[in-house]
C-alpha cells in the first residue's frame, strides 16, 4: 500500500478518534461532569506526581507486553483470545518460583521472568496445538483455556497455595521481598524501571522480528495467505506454533509483572484484563508493533486517571474503559467506511 | 435432601441462561456469531434493572433490556453486512464496551433495591407431586425460558422460516438461489437473538440475582457461548446444557463448606466440555471415527452451521 | 412465451463478463449455450436467474419485461436454475431440500411435502428416499432433486449449467429424456455446456459465446467444425514452434494413479525427457489440476510410482518435492503463489535461499530491483503484489523460481495476460529448457498448447484420454477432443 492510498485511511482514523472523543465528552456531560475538567483530572490522575507516574508505568508494562505478544499471533493470522489465560499461566509459573525458590534476588527474579515466559508459552501452545492438530478454532480453544487457567488459579489460591488457616479468594501469601520485581528510586519514588525496560525491549523485539527477520517475514506470509505461503514452501503449522509460543511467552512475562511487580501475590483476577485490553490496543494500532506503546500508554493513562474521576466527581472509574471501547469502535467503523468508499471508486473507475 | 426443591432451584437458576443461549443459537444458526454476548448480558442486566427501578415496574425493565440486546446485535450485524467488518473483531469490541458501559452507567444503582418478578405458581399443575414443584412453581421468567426452548425448537424444525434460517447458516448461496433474502434475514435473526440475550440480562437483575452489581452476570455470557457449542446448536440439547450448568452451580453451593476449592472450580466445567466437543467435531481422527459411527457421533456432538461467521455477498 | 434477452452487460471490475448479449428463444425449445471457459455463459445464466444483477439490458418473457433483482423474482417469473454444483444442503434430508425456500404456510407441512415430492418425482421418473440425508445422493441424484423442485415451483424456463459434469452415463440418458419431454410440453430449456457432442445430441438451437459476446446462433444441426471455429475463434494454422530440445528421461511415471473429486487417472505410464514440454489440454475441471497437484506433491498420488532424475518422489511431501527441484505455479496468482499485502522486495526476501536470519533490506531491495529489471516487472520494490497487473504478477512469480529446476509445473501460465506479456513469460520458460528442466503445463488456450508443447495430453472428464505429438495435430482436432468427441 503506498502512502497516497493510505492517507484516506489515516484521515478516517483521525476523524473517528475525534468523533469518539466528542461522544465520550457528551457522555461525561450527561453524567453530570464537565468534560474539560474531567480530562484534566484524568491527566492529573495519571501523571500528576512521580508516584502516579510510577503507578501508570507499572500498569502500562503488562499491557504493552501482552499487546506485543498479540502482534505476533495476529501476524500469523491468529485471533489469540487465549491471551488472558497465557498471562495467568505466566503468573502462576512465576508465583511458583517466587514461592519455592530460595536465594537472592539476582537468582530468583530472573527465574520468575523465565518461568513466566515458559508458562505463558506452554499455555499458548495448547491453543496452537488445538488449532494446528485438532482444527479447533483458536478463538474458542483460547477462550476455553482462559477459563481453565482462571479455574487453576482459583484452585491454587483456595487450595494448595491458600494462606495459613484461611481459604478465601483474597490471594496467596505475599511473596518474600527477594522475589519482588525490583524498582529503582527516582524522583523520590519507586519507579518500575526494570518492568518498563522489559516492555520496551519486548516491543522492539517484536517490531524487529516482524520487520527485519526471515522468521517474521515468513510469519506474515503465513498470516496473510497460508495457501500461498505453503505453495512457496513455508511449513505453516510450525510457524503458527512458533507464533503462539512467542506471543504466549510475552503474555507470560506480563503475568510475571502482575504477580511479582504489582500484587506481590497470586490473586484470581491476576491478568487485570490486560489481555483483552491488549486486543483493543492492537486493533487500534492496525496490528503493528510500531504504535502499541503510545496507544497502550494512552489507554492506561485513561484507565488509571479515571480513578480520580471516581474520587473527585463520584463517577465510576469505568469511564476509561468506555472511552477506549468507543474509540476502537468508531475507528473500526470509520476505517471500514473509508475502505468501502475506496472499493466503490475503484470499481467505478474500472468500468470506464 | 429434597430433590424436588433442588431441581426446582436448578430450573429457576438456569432460566436466564436458557434465554441467552436460545438467543445465541438463533443468531448462530443464521450464520452470525454474536461474540458480544458477555457484554450484552451485563449491559442489559444493568439497563433492565435501572429502567424497572425508575418506572417502578419490572415489565419496563425487561422491555428496555431487550432493546439494549437488540441494539448491540444490530450494530454488530449491520457493521458486518454493510461494511464487511469481521464479526469476531466487532463482537469483541462491543463486548468490552458494553461491560465498561454497564459499570460506568450502573454505578449509582449498585445496592439499590429494585423491582422483582412476582412468583406465579400455576394452579392445579403446581400441585402435581414432584413435577409440579419442579416445573410449575415458578414465575413468568422461568415459564418464559420453557417457552423459549419450545418455540425455538418448533421454529427450527417445524416452520418454513426455520427451515430457511438453517439453510442460510448452512449454505447461504443455496438459500439465496431459492429466493431467501440471506442478509436481511441474518440481520433480523441476529437482532431477535440479541433481544433474547437482553431478556436474559434482565432476568438476572430482576429475578435470579436481584439488584445490580458489576459481577452480577460475570462470565455467564462466555458460559452461554460454550454451552451453545457443546449443545450442538440444538435448542433442547442446549437447554439441557444450561440445566447441567445450573446443577453444577447448585452443587458448588452445597459443597462450599466441604470442598471449597472444588466448589469454586466446578463452574468452569462447560469450557473443557466445549473444547472436547470442538475436538470431536473437527479433529481429523475423530472425524474419521464419526464417519464410521455417525449415530454415536450424533449423540455426542452436533455440527455447527457451516457458514457461521462467513460474509455472504452475491459476487 | 418467448424468452428474450436484450443487450445484457455485466462487468466485474475491468472484466467484461457479458458485453451486450442478446438472445431470443421460442417456447418448447432445447437451446444450447456453447462456449469455452470464461466465455461468459455462467454469468449470463446467473443474471437470468436473478443471482446477480446485470449492469444494463433487458429480459422479457412472453413480452413482459422482468425485473430480476433477486432469485425470488426469477422464481416468481418461472425461471429456475440448476447450478453446476447443485446448491443442495448436504446436512438436510432430501425432503427438507425439496421444501427449503418454497412458499406456503408458516408451518411446514412435511406430510404434504412428501406427497408432492413423490408425485413430482414419479412424474419425472426419478426416485428418492425422502428421509435420507442429501449427503448420500450422487451428483446426478442431486440434480434430479433440484430439477424436481424447480418444476414443482412452476419453472417455465429451466437453466442447466454444465449438468453432465460428474454424472453417470445412465443418469445422463435419463436427464436428456426428461429434458426432451419437458421441451415437448412447451418449456424452454437452456442447456449450458462446452461439450459439442451433447449439444449436438440434445439441442434444437444453439448460441455460441466467446469473450462475453454472442459470436454465433444457429438452428441445429450445424457442422461441428463450424461450432468449433465459433467457440475458439480463428486458428493460427502454422504456428512458429520453437525447436524441441528433448534430452534423457527426467520424469518417469509408471502406473500412476490420481483419483480425486475431479480426477480419475489410472495406470498412467509416461516418460518426460529433460527439456521436454508437455501440454495438458482440457476444459476447466477435466483433471489437469489433480494431475499437477499429484506431480507437485501437494496431493499424494493414489498409486503407482514417480521418479525424477532417478529419485523416487512418489511419497515425498510437497516441501521435499521443492527440495529435489520441482516447482509449481498454480493458476491463482494471488491465491496460491503471491501473498497480497507483501511487497516485491518482501517476496524476493521470502524466497531467497540461504536467507540469513536477519534480513538486510538494502540487499533485499537491490535484489528486488535486479529481479524487476531482469523480468521487466512494472513496479517498485515497495509495490505490493496485489497492486501489480496480472502480467506483472506472473513475471514476479517467475522471478521467484529457483535458478535450477528439474521439473516445472504450471497451470494456465498466461491466462489473462496481454500478448506481449504472454510471449515474455514463455521466453523465460523456454530459457529453462536449455538447463534440462522438464515442463508440464495446463492451458485452456489451444494456440498456446500447440505452439509450445512437444507433446499434448488431452484430459477429459477426469482422465487423460489421448497423447498427441504437437506436430501431428491441430486446433480443430484438439477442440474436438477436449469436448469429448473424435474428429469424424
Amino acid at each position: 500500500m503506498t502512502t497516497t492510498e493510505r492517507s484516506p485511511l489515516a484521515l478516517a482514523t483521525i476523524a473517528s478518534v475525534a468523533a469518539a472523543v466528542v461522544v465520550s465528552a457528551l457522555l461525561l456531560w450527561l453524567a453530570g461532569a464537565p468534560p474539560l475538567e474531567a480530562a484534566g483530572l484524568i491527566l492529573e490522575g495519571a501523571f500528576g506526581s512521580a508516584d502516579k507516574i510510577a503507578n501508570t508505568l507499572l500498569a502500562w508494562t503488562p499491557l504493552v507486553l501482552a499487546s506485543a505478544g498479540l502482534v505476533v499471533t495476529f501476524a500469523a493470522g491468529m485471533w489469540n483470545i487465549g491471551v488472558e489465560g497465557q498471562i495467568v499461566a505466566g503468573a502462576i509459573a512465576a508465583s511458583f518460583v517466587a514461592r519455592e525458590m530460595p536465594g537472592s534476588p539476582w537468582i530468583v527474579v530472573p527465574l520468575t521472568i523465565v518461568a513466566g515466559a515458559i508458562g505463558g508459552a506452554l499455555w499458548a501452545l495448547l491453543a496452537g496445538v488445538l488449532r494446528t492438530k485438532g482444527n479447533v478454532n483458536e478463538i474458542f480453544g483460547g477462550l476455553g483455556l482462559d477459563f481453565l487457567a482462571l479455574g487453576l488459579t482459583v484452585y491454587l489460591v483456595i487450595g494448595p497455595w491458600s494462606r495459613e488457616g484461611t481459604a478465601s479468594t483474597g490471594g496467596t501469601d505475599i511473596f518474600r521481598e527477594e522475589a519482588w520485581l525490583p524498582t529503582t528510586t527516582l524522583f523520590g519514588t519507586e519507579m518500575p524501571l526494570l518492568a518498563v525496560t522489559m516492555a520496551i525491549v519486548g516491543t522492539l523485539l517484536v517490531y524487529y522480528l516482524l520487520r527485519g527477520t526471515r522468521f517474521g517475514l515468513r510469519l506474515k506470509a503465513v498470516g496473510r495467505n497460508p495457501r500461498s505461503a505453503f505453495v512457496l514452501g513455508i511449513p505453516n503449522d510450525r510457524y503458527i506454533l512458533n507464533a503462539f509460543a512467542l506471543g504466549g511467552a510475552l503474555a507470560g512475562i506480563a503475568g510475571t509483572v502482575q504477580v511479582t511487580g504489582f500484587q506481590h501475590k497470586l490473586v484470581p483476577a491476576i491478568s487485570g484484563g490486560y489481555g483483552f485490553l491488549g486486543i483493543l490496543v492492537v486493533l487500534l494500532a492496525g496490528f503493528s508493533a510500531k504504535w502499541i506503546a503510545p496507544i497502550a500508554l494512552f489507554f492506561i493513562a485513561v484507565s488509571v486517571g479515571s480513578t480520580t474521576l471516581e474520587l473527585r466527581l463520584g463517577l465510576d472509574s469505568a469511564f476509561g474503559g468506555v472511552l477506549q471501547g468507543v474509540i476502537v469502535l468508531f475507528v473500526m467503523f470509520g476505517t471500514a467506511i473509508a475502505a468501502q468508499r475506496r472499493r466503490h471508486t475503484t470499481a467505478r473507475s474500472g468500468e470506464t | 435432601m429434597d430433590w424436588s426443591a433442588t431441581l426446582n432451584s436448578i430450573v429457576a437458576a438456569a432460566a436466564p441462561l436458557v434465554l441467552a443461549t436460545m438467543g445465541e443459537t438463533i443468531s448462530e444458526k443464521s450464520g452470525v456469531i454474536n461474540l458480544s454476548l458477555e457484554g450484552s448480558l451485563r449491559l442489559s442486566a444493568m439497563v433492565g434493572f435501572v429502567a424497572a427501578f425508575w418506572a417502578g415496574h419490572a415489565l419496563v425493565g425487561f422491555a428496555a433490556a431487550m432493546g439494549v440486546g437488540a441494539l448491540i446485535a444490530a450494530i454488530m450485524v449491520l457493521g458486518n453486512i454493510k461494511l464487511k467488518i469481521n464479526q469476531i473483531a466487532l463482537g469483541f469490541v462491543l463486548y468490552l464496551l458494553a461491560v465498561e458501559l454497564a459499570s460506568f452507567l450502573g454505578d449509582p444503582f449498585v445496592g439499590e433495591r429494585g423491582e422483582q418478578v412476582p412468583p406465579l405458581p400455576i394452579p392445579v399443575l403446581s400441585d402435581i407431586p414432584f413435577i409440579g414443584k419442579v416445573l410449575f412453581d415458578h414465575n413468568l421468567v422461568v415459564y418464559g425460558s420453557f417457552l423459549a426452548v419450545f418455540v425455538t425448537w418448533y421454529f427450527f424444525y417445524r416452520t418454513r422460516a426455520g427451515l430457511n434460517i438453517q439453510g442460510i447458516g448452512e449454505r447461504p448461496e443455496g438459500a439465496f438461489s431459492r429466493g431467501v433474502p440471506v442478509n436481511r434475514l441474518r440481520a433480523l435473526y441476529a437482532i431477535i437473538g440479541g433481544a433474547l440475550i437482553g431478556l436474559a440480562g434482565a432476568a438476572y437483575s430482576l429475578d435470579v440475582k436481584l439488584g445490580w452489581r458489576e459481577t452480577l452476570t460475570l462470565n455467564l455470557g462466555w458460559i452461554a457461548l460454550a454451552i451453545v457449542i457443546f449443545g450442538g446448536w440444538h435448542p433442547v440439547r442446549v437447554a439441557f446444557g444450561c440445566y447441567f450448568f445450573g446443577a453444577l452451580q447448585v452443587a458448588a453451593f452445597q459443597l462450599q463448606d466441604v470442598f471449597p476449592g472444588l466448589a469454586q472450580v466446578l463452574p468452569i466445567a462447560p469450557f473443557p466440555l466445549m473444547i472436547l466437543a470442538l475436538v470431536m467435531i473437527y479433529a481429523g481422527w475423530f472425524v474419521r471415527v464419526g464417519e464410521r459411527w455417525p449415530r454415536a457421533r450424533g449423540w455426542l456432538v452436533g455440527d455447527p452451521p457451516s457458514a457461521i461467521g462467513v460474509i455472504f455477498e452475491r459476487e | 412465451m418467448t424468452l428474450e434477452l436484450r443487450g445484457i452487460h455485466k462487468h466485474f471490475g475491468a472484466v467484461r463478463a457479458n458485453d451486450g448479449v442478446s438472445i431470443s428463444i421460442e417456447p418448447g425449445t432445447l437451446h444450447g449455450i456453447l462456449g469455452e471457459n470464461g466465455a461468459g455463459k455462467s454469468t449470463l445464466m446467473k443474471v437470468l436467474s436473478g443471482f446477480i444483477e446485470a449492469d444494463a439490458g433487458e429480459i422479457s418473457l412472453d413480452d413482459t419485461t422482468l425485473d430480476l433483482s433477486s432469485p425470488a423474482d426469477a422464481i416468481a417469473a418461472g425461471i429456475g436454475m440448476l447450478h453446476q454444483d447443485p446448491l443442495v444442503f448436504l446436512q438436510f434430508t432430501v425432503l427438507d431440500n425439496f421444501l427449503l425456500g418454497s412458499p406456503g404456510s408458516a408451518r411446514v407441512d412435511r406430510r404434504a411435502g412428501l406427497g408432492e415430492l413423490s408425485r413430482m418425482s414419479e412424474e419425472l421418473g426419478f426416485s428418492f428416499d425422502p428421509l435420507q440425508s442429501a449427503r448420500t445422493l450422487t451428483v446426478g441424484e442431486r440434480q434430479q432433486l433440484e430439477i424436481t423442485r424447480l418444476l414443482w415451483l412452476g419453472a417455465k424456463v429451466l437453466i442447466l449449467d454444465e449438468p453432465t459434469t460428474g454424472i453417470s452415463a445412465a443418469q445422463r440418458e435419463q436427464l436428456f429424456a426428461v429434458l426432451r419431454r419437458l421441451a415437448g410440453e412447451g418449456l424452454i430449456v437452456l442447456f449450458v455446456s462446452h461439450k459439442l457432442e451433447e449439444v449436438e445430441e440434445l439441442c434444437h438451437s444453439v448460441t455460441v459465446m466467446r469473450s462475453g459476446k454472442v459470436v454465433g446462433a444457429a438452428d441445429m444441426p450445424v457442422p461441428p467444425s463450424e461450432l468449433v471455429a465459433m467457440m475458439f475463434g480463428k486458428m493460427i494454422e502454422e504456428p512458429g514452434r520453437p525447436e524441441p530440445m528433448i534430452g534423457e528421461p527426467m520424469l518417469e511415471l509408471s502406473d500412476f494413479e490420481v483419483t480425486s473429486r475431479t480426477t480419475a487417472i489410472r495406470g498412467l505410464n509416461l516418460t518426460v525427457g529433460a527439456g521436454e514440454i508437455i501440454g495438458l489440454a482440457g476444459l476447466e475441471g477435466s483433471g489437469q489440476r489433480g494431475f499437477l497437484d499429484a506431480l507437485s506433491g501437494l496431493v499424494p498420488p493414489d498409486g503407482g510410482k514417480a521418479t525424477l532424475d532417478g529419485i523416487d518422489i512418489t511419497d515425498l511431501s510437497y516441501r521435499d518435492h521443492l527440495g529435489v527441484g520441482v516447482h509449481y505455479l498454480p493458476a491463482g496468482r494471488l491465491e496460491e503463489g503471491l501473498v497480497a499485502g507483501l511487497t516485491i522486495e518482501e517476496h524476493i526476501a521470502l524466497t531467497t535461499r540461504e536467507q540469513p536470519f536477519f534480513i538486510d533490506w538494502g540487499v533485499a531491495e537491490a535484489n528486488a530491483q535486479a529481479s524487476i529489471d531482469e523480468f521487466n516487472v512494472k513496479g517498485l520494490p515497495t509495490s505490493t503484489a496485489e497492486s501489480l497487473s496480472g502480467g506483472n504478477q506472473q513475471r514476479l512469480l517467475l522471478s521467484l523460481m529457483p535458478g535450477y529446476l528439474k521439473l516445472l509445473l504450471m497451470e494456465h501460465p498466461t491466462r489473462g495476460l496481454d500478448i506481449e506479456s504472454a510471449e515474455y513469460v514463455w521466453s523465460k520458460i523456454l530459457q529453462r529448457r536449455s538447463r534440462r528442466t522438464s515442463i508440464v503445463f495446463a492451458s485452456a488456450d489451444l494456440d498456446e498448447l500447440l505452439t509450445y508443447s512437444d507433446r499434448i495430453l488431452v484430459c477429459f472428464s477426469g482422465n487423460i484420454i489421448k497423447m498427441l505429438e504437437a506436430d501431428d495435430t491441430d486446433g480443430e482436432e484438439l477442440g474436438y477432443l477436449i469436448g469429448g468427441k473424435e474428429r469424424s
